[in-house]
């Protein structure tokens, strides 16, 4: 029983996940940049706005020019999140790439450094007075619902520590379609419930922040304006355009 | 002193004494509602019409509102991505002109993306539609109408708050789009589009005939005589090389009117040919500001046709901040292409790459000596700064300007790091709300830039401020005297060009090379 609604929860939630980016990609995608409108100053190459972005999704570098403290526990918050998920690797993966294996010891304590960052942000959401008149209750859910991720997977990882094998087997079963049984245990249920629906609310929510930084046209445009032609797609052609009349003298 | 001024300099002799000194301060407590009674004149129907829009708002105006929310999600990759990804970080919250002047939190730019945010998600997204309250989803109301015109209008587009947003959002973009919907239903902006209305009309902004500009022109060339001795040509519709289009406050406003005089100097030392059009006598195009696309582009034809009537092979724009935004971003996008053009220079040109080409090249004289009276700091105008570049690499729109200042004047000093350069803050007047009815905002909205001023007057005695965009000089020369410094204490740069250069032929000339060593000082 548990099995099942596991498996079938996490279908769904896959299937949403991933179909949903998809479908925002594509939208984003289809959706005309009828002009050239970087925020300048900005690089007039392609290796140039590669850097840019580079900078903008390691280093965070606006944000660090807006407020060190939203990048600190930002940067705390991210940079955990992606020792975390390779470490998970491992539950997907046979044999566990090395890579993988590697990340293990970081990995087990990033999910401390992203509770930290997660509290950080959420206490700025609550305490500065501007933070918090922009935030709405789902911000604050999300929140609340990463800290429910990393919480219940600290449970699981310092304190009462599941059948680790048990679960690998039930994902890699999830993927070849040959169910196997979940290993009965209350953290691991909140866990993945909670993943499940961190993958469902994604694609409808703003954590369409990861996708859609790299469409963002003040951020991925060369600047270049006068060098290259870029009509206006909905405008009709140059050579069918009416001139107002010239007035009198 | 009107009783707008006297709000304006009431709530700015209010703020504790910490505000009073720091440009960047803001109050950490936003206080609700603290400019929602700053409200612009809206437009008259006649206004509205002769711009495609509506004149009265109409019976179904919900429905018309949300189709063209729905129409301009279509159209522009930026509005549709930003309203769904802003993560209410907070990083922009402090970083608005208009919220360190008001301590409205609306003016907050996530806040002010927000007041339409609220409504999409209501309409366009599943969490908005199921469960409203819990996401920020709100329904589109007559009040919600009116508070999108009164904070939309509180914008100036100056995109400072893009700078500092980790995914780049630009609450201009939102503006915009805000602006465009609200012209769909009839409630658009008497200032902005009254304006455009005169450029379809006559040809400019302030609505100058062809006689009007003939006989400035002619007054400015004897001006400029009796200054020099020297018969300088302010060319109108003659055939040239070279079109200029200046934002049309150059031929009568102070101190824009001596940039024009400097501007003109400058091609005559070159001994180029080049001419006005009065058919294309604006270089403002005050249709981005509301965002509309059709309008912008029926302005920059104007442009397009003038280039190809008076057969020039040039185009090259006067000091404007958003008409520079507009020629660099814009011109070649919604008029061009322009191969018919000189493709061996820039399409369009700014007057001040013009100039610091000349200057580089050793073919202007100076003699920096005429303007060691003044002690100049620049104001980089944030169109220029974030919506353009001058010359061949990111950040020439930063240093040409100052090269030009550096080579015409000895005394220089930048404002504080935080309000320069990219990072520089609005005048308070610009993206369409340099109106009396919103005189409140723009002191307000001003305060933080005159703040950064008196930095600088205080450690080096700086008495004057130069900019090169229209809308700046004529916000500062109304400011200023608020802020305790005079209305002539803004400059136009090619003014401090025009002060200090030397034409062949001229009474300075002469001056200069009859005494010997002064001639060489000067000329160092
Ligand atoms: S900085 Fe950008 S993401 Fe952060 S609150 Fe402002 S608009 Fe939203
Ligand atoms: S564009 Fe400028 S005026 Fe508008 S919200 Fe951003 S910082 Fe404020
Ligand atoms: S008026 Fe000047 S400072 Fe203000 S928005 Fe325009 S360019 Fe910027």
């Amino acid at each position: 029983m548990l099995t099942t609604v596991y498996a079938l929860l996490f279908y769904v939630a896959f299937a949403i996940f991933v179909g949903g980016i998809a479908y925002r990609i594509w939208e984003y995608w289809n959706t005309p940049k009828p002009a050239v409108i970087p925020t300048t100053p900005a690089p007039i190459t392609y290796a140039g706005v590669a850097w840019r972005m580079l900078k903008e999704i390691t280093v965070f570098e606006s944000l660090w020019k807006g407020n060190k403290w939203i990048w600190i526990f930002a940067q705390l918050f991210h940079a955990s999140l992606w020792l975390i998920i390779i470490r998970h690797l491992r539950y997907f993966l046979e044999p566990v790439p090395e890579l993988v294996a590697l990340a293990q010891p970081f990995g087990k304590y990033a999910g401390l450094t992203f509770v930290l960052g997660a509290l950080g942000l959420l206490a700025r959401r609550m305490f500065v007075s501007r933070v918090r008149y922009i935030s709405a209750p789902s911000d604050y859910l999300m929140l609340v619902l990463f800290l429910g991720i990393g919480l219940s997977g600290l449970g699981m990882t310092f304190v009462a520590k599941p059948d680790i094998i048990g679960v690998k087997a039930f994902f890699l079963g999830l993927m070849v379609f040959n169910w196997q049984p979940l290993p009965a245990s209350l953290p691991l249920m909140v866990h993945l419930g909670l993943v499940a629906l961190w993958m469902i609310i994604f694609p409808f929510s703003k954590l369409l922040h990861a996708p859609g930084v790299f469409f963002s046209p003040t951020r991925n445009m060369r600047d270049v304006p006068r060098e290259e032609y870029h009509p206006v797609p909905w405008l009709p052609p140059i050579d069918q355009v009416e001139y107002d009349p010239p007035h009198g003298k | 002193m009107s009783d707008l001024e006297k709000n304006a300099q009431d709530a700015v002799d209010e703020l504790p004494p910490e505000a009073q000194e720091d440009p960047l301060y803001f109050d950490p407590e936003p206080k609700d509602g603290a400019a929602a009674h700053i409200k612009s004149f809206p437009a008259a129907p006649e206004f509205q019409e002769a711009l495609g829009y509506p004149g009265e708002r109409p019976e179904n105006w919900k429905e018309v509102a949300l189709n063209k929310m729905q129409e301009l999600r279509g159209k522009f990759r930026s509005f549709r991505l930003f309203l769904d990804i802003c993560v209410k970080c907070g990083s922009c919250t402090d970083k608005c002109h208009y919220y360190m002047g008001t301590s409205d939190p609306k003016n907050m730019p996530v806040a002010r993306q927000d007041l339409l945010r609220s409504v999409y998600r209501r309409y366009f997204t599943l969490p908005g539609k199921w469960f409203p309250s819990l996401v920020g989803a709100r329904e589109l109301t007559e009040e919600v109408l009116d508070e999108w015109y009164t904070y939309y209008f509180q914008c100036s587009e100056c995109r400072r708050c893009s700078v500092f947003c980790p995914y780049g959002i630009d609450t201009a973009e939102v503006t915009m789009a805000a602006r465009e919907i609200l012209d769909s239903v009839g409630y658009g902006m008497k200032y902005t589009n009254e304006i455009i209305g005169k450029v379809f009309k006559v040809g400019n902004n302030l609505g100058l005939p062809k006689p009007a500009l003939e006989s400035t022109l002619e007054d400015l060339e004897e001006e400029i005589e009796d200054d020099t001795g020297v018969k300088v040509r302010l060319p109108l519709d003659e055939p040239a090389d070279i079109l200029l289009v200046p934002p049309s406050a150059d031929f009568f406003a102070e101190p824009h009117i001596d940039g024009l005089i400097g501007y003109a100097k400058v091609f005559h030392a070159a001994g180029v040919k080049w001419t006005i059009s009065s058919y294309a006598s604006e270089a403002a195009n005050f249709a981005m500001f509301i965002g509309s696309y059709e309008n912008m582009r029926r302005v920059a034809l104007r442009i397009r046709k003038a280039a190809i009537d008076l057969g020039v092979k040039r185009i090259i724009i006067g000091e404007c901040g958003h008409a520079w935004r507009a020629a660099y971003q814009f011109l070649n996008t919604l008029a061009g292409p322009f191969d018919f053009l000189d493709q061996n220079y820039p399409i369009p040109q700014h007057i001040c790459e013009f100039t610091w080409d000349l200057i580089q090249q050793g073919k202007l004289r100076f003699d920096k000596s005429q303007n060691d009276h003044l002690t100049l700091t620049f104001h980089d105008s944030c169109n220029v700064a974030r919506a353009s570049r001058m010359g061949d690499y990111p950040g020439g729109q930063f240093d040409i300007p100052r090269n030009i200042i550096k080579a015409v004047c000895n005394n220089y000093h930048d404002m504080p790091e935080g309000t320069i350069r990219e990072e520089t803050l609005c005048c308070g007047g610009g993206g369409g709300l340099l109106t009396d009815d919103l005189m409140e905002l723009r002191k307000k909205g001003g305060s933080p830039r005159m703040k950064a001023l008196k930095h600088v007057t205080e450690e080096f005695g700086v008495n004057k401020m130069a900019a090169i965009c229209a809308i700046c000089k004529t916000q500062f020369s109304k400011i200023m005297p608020m802020f305790g410094y005079g209305m002539d204490d803004i400059m136009s740069v090619h003014q401090l060009v025009s002060n200090a250069i030397v034409l062949p032929g001229s009474i300075q000339e002469k001056e200069l090379d009859g005494e010997g060593e002064e001639a060489a000082d000067a000329a160092e």
